[in-house]
């Protein structure tokens, strides 16, 4: 079987396989938020940045070859993954205390897992109104760092086109394809695969808030690398 | 009411401002006019209110609410928990809560009455009581405490402790918990838990007994100074439970004269803005509440320790209600009326907590497993009162179709006793300041009486109890004759 090498560690992979999907199949963590198994690569995020014959590199959507040597876990690189979602937290409204995906958040799991311990930079403080026009489900748009899941598992799995990410760059946000821009008035279902993909706290179910005490999330009883790898275990 | 609230002619009066430079919920300030002999002509205590959140909770889900409202204050986060919650169970129809449920939201009430009565009183005001209001400023304070009183200070620090575990296993955190939820909790005490907590409990109680001791000794030795420092009559509102006992959870409102007899008795809370209204001053940010049917300037009350172990019939636990029945008739109820009648009744109040926390600890359905209460016919509004450490809280929300707050009122325990404390340091002034060189002693008198009914304004998790302070001295021109600043160290420079 084909191999790279993964901080000096070996990890074979098969035909077409991303880096990031060989390093998570054979157990190694990768940081990454915007790459969902299920999905297509949509490489926007780039923590999952690797360097590869000092070349920096999206590891999700950079194939893996027989003989490359990938750096992963260094100080430079975890300090911009750092620097990055720094970037994402200032961008967007994520209090963690007060905020119900606490401890079932990626960001939050990633930020711990660098060892984010403040936001560094100045709050933009969005004041994006919710969108609580749907019976079972409420949009918060102040948490969405644009990962696209929604947008991808709406279309490729539910075959609704309910979400897209419209404008460039800064301005790039989320928009929910009706006249309106109302989730209440598009198909959106509960049994959507788009209803449960967002990695933050976007996406909520109505009146579940706090249900799960603290010590019961997910992110409280593992770490996310460890999260990822059972995650995948799972699903196999 | 004394007339100290406007002077006639300010424009001829000497001006002296105390103000707090940080602040852990809203910002506060005394300011007092002396005329040319000294003689204090006004004083007023202006508290910059924080309803900046009233505004930053509309289009919210109401969900996220009773987590939210933590924020509003760094010493009781869980009061607002609960009041959140109490109004959330009222606008889903899930007001009948189960008995685990019940007994959990319970017991992390009592559990911050405790923490929050222990930090109250030993961390903040028990330098003042036990030093002198005026001994050395480098002293007055919790580390001060621990050298000249180590046993005092260490139970004071561990019955906080013990308060804040309760509230990190009922909350599940110290600060910032999620436990209390619309319509129940979401989470009850564990085996493991309910033991670690009763291994501890008879000695909480017996400390809390020690700590009642303590003010009852402190008011033997000066009896005459207690009573009357920063006195003034006031009536009083607090719940009462359906048979007049005192329940800091859940009740009805009642309202006394200072004689004793009811204004009124068994009111719903539900429908608090039928009996309580809120008047607007010139020259303060924050609201005076009143007793409606009687008018602002007759119908403005007390809240907190004093007013609730006055106005309930009993207390439901033995050693707490014959502290009660000794406080009441102690000098023929002088020691009830007393501004630092508040702390002896604190400390009443956490013999009760204790009490109660040992109660509930025994009662197996703490860790019962239906947490949720079923789901009952939707209101538009919801309305939760709690009595809070530092008394009444009131939570008003109404909330839309789409399940988003569009409108939020709250009434904290400072507001309700806004008046109160005015009136205190008035009475303080003229008793101690009144044509006298100002000192940092005398100053610190001012503080004294705020803290007997609130340490988030003595600044009291920022700085050990000192509340930083700037004070400036102006003539009657306007001219600035001094001024002088004690940074919270407790330092006093003057310039
Ligand atoms: S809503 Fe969630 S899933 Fe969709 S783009 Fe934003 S963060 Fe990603
Ligand atoms: S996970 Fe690779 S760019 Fe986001």
């Amino acid at each position: 079987m084909k191999s790279f090498l993964l901080d000096g560690e070996r990890i074979s992979f098969e035909e077409g396989e991303t880096i990031l999907q060989a390093a998570i199949r054979a157990g190694k963590y990768i940081p990454h938020l915007c790459f969902h198994p299920e999905f297509r690569p949509h490489g926007s995020c780039k923590l999952c940045t690797v360097k590869i014959a000092g070349r920096q590199s999206a590891s999700c959507t950079r194939l893996a070859a027989e003989g490359l040597e990938v750096e992963s876990e260094t100080a430079e690189l975890n300090a911009e993954r750092l620097l990055l979602t720094q970037m994402l937290f200032v961008e967007g409204n994520h209090f963690c205390p007060s905020c119900e995906k606490s401890g079932d958040c990626q960001l939050q799991a990633t930020a711990y897992h660098l060892g984010m311990t403040s936001a560094h930079f100045d709050h933009f403080y969005p004041n994006r109104p919710v969108d609580a026009s749907h019976p079972e489900y409420l949009l918060d748009f102040n948490r969405c760092i644009l990962c696209s899941l929604c947008v991808r598992a709406s279309r490729d799995v539910d075959n609704k086109n309910v979400f897209a990410l419209a404008g460039r760059g800064i301005a790039t946000h989320l928009v929910v394809n009706a006249r309106s821009g109302k989730l209440g008035d598009t198909d959106f279902a509960a049994t959507d695969k788009a209803a449960s993909v967002c990695p933050v706290g976007v996406i909520l179910k109505k009146g579940k808030g706090f249900s799960v005490p603290i010590g019961s999330r997910t992110f409280d009883k593992k770490e996310i690398g460890e999260w990822v790898d059972t995650r995948l275990k799972e699903r196999t | 009411m004394n007339t100290l609230e406007t002077a006639e002619n300010p424009e001829k009066l000497r001006r002296i401002a105390i103000d707090p430079v940080s602040r852990v919920e809203g910002h506060g300030k005394v300011t007092l006019l002396l005329d040319e002999d000294n003689r204090v002509r006004q004083v007023r205590l202006h508290i910059v209110e924080f309803r900046g959140f009233e505004k930053f909770i509309q289009g919210r889900p109401y969900w996220e609410v009773p987590v939210m409202v933590q924020r509003l204050c760094g010493i009781c986060p869980v009061s607002h928990h609960l009041a959140a919650s109490k109004a959330m169970d009222m606008l889903l129809g899930m007001e009948k809560l189960t008995p685990a449920a019940d007994k959990n939201r319970r017991l992390m009430h009592y559990g911050q009455i405790l923490q929050s009565h222990a930090l109250h009183f030993f961390h903040l005001c028990s330098p003042d009581l036990l030093f002198g209001f005026d001994s050395e400023v480098a002293k007055r304070n919790i580390v001060g405490i621990a050298a000249a009183f180590p046993e005092v200070a260490k139970k004071g620090v561990l019955l906080r402790k013990y308060g804040q575990e309760i509230i990190r296993m009922t909350a599940g955190k110290k600060i910032h918990g999620t436990g209390s939820i619309p319509g129940g909790v979401n989470k009850s005490l564990s085996k493991e838990e309910r033991k670690a907590l009763l291994g501890e409990i008879y000695t909480m109680v017996s400390w809390s007994l020690e700590a009642v001791g303590i003010v009852k000794q402190l008011f033997e030795s000066n009896r005459e100074f207690f009573e009357n420092f920063g006195r003034f009559d006031a009536k009083s509102l607090s719940l009462v439970r359906a048979d007049g006992a005192m329940d800091l959870y859940h009740g009805d409102l009642r309202a006394r004269e200072i004689d004793g007899k009811k204004i009124f008795d068994h009111f719903d809370y539900r429908h608090y803005w039928d009996v309580i209204s809120e008047d607007v001053k010139p020259w303060s940010y924050m609201k005076f509440p009143y007793l409606g049917s009687l008018g602002p300037d007759e119908g403005w009350y007390r809240v907190g320790p004093l007013a609730r172990i006055s106005n309930c019939d009993f207390i439901p636990t033995p050693l707490a209600d014959r502290e009660r029945r000794e406080f009441l008739e102690y000098d023929d109820g002088r020691a009830a009326g007393a501004t630092l009648g508040y702390h002896w009744a604190r400390m009443i109040e956490m013999l009760h907590a204790a009490e109660n926390i040992k109660d509930l600890l025994h009662d197996d359905e703490i860790e019962g497993e239906d947490l949720i209460a079923r789901q009952g016919e939707r209101a538009g509004r919801g309305v939760g009162v709690i009595e809070a450490p530092r008394g009444t809280l009131i939570h008003h929300y109404r909330v839309n179709e789409e399940d988003l707050v569009i409108r939020a009122n709250l009434i904290v325990s400072t507001t309700h006793n806004n008046q109160a404390m005015n009136e205190a340091i008035r009475q303080v002034a003229l008793q101690y300041l009144d044509g006298r060189e100002i000192t940092e002693g005398l100053l610190n008198h001012i503080e004294v009486a705020i803290r007997a009914f609130d340490p988030c304004l003595s600044c009291a998790t920022h700085a050990l109890g000192r509340m930083p302070l700037e004070i400036e001295l102006f003539d009657c021109e306007g001219e600035k004759l001094s001024s002088a600043s004690r940074s919270s160290e407790g330092i006093f420079l003057a310039q």
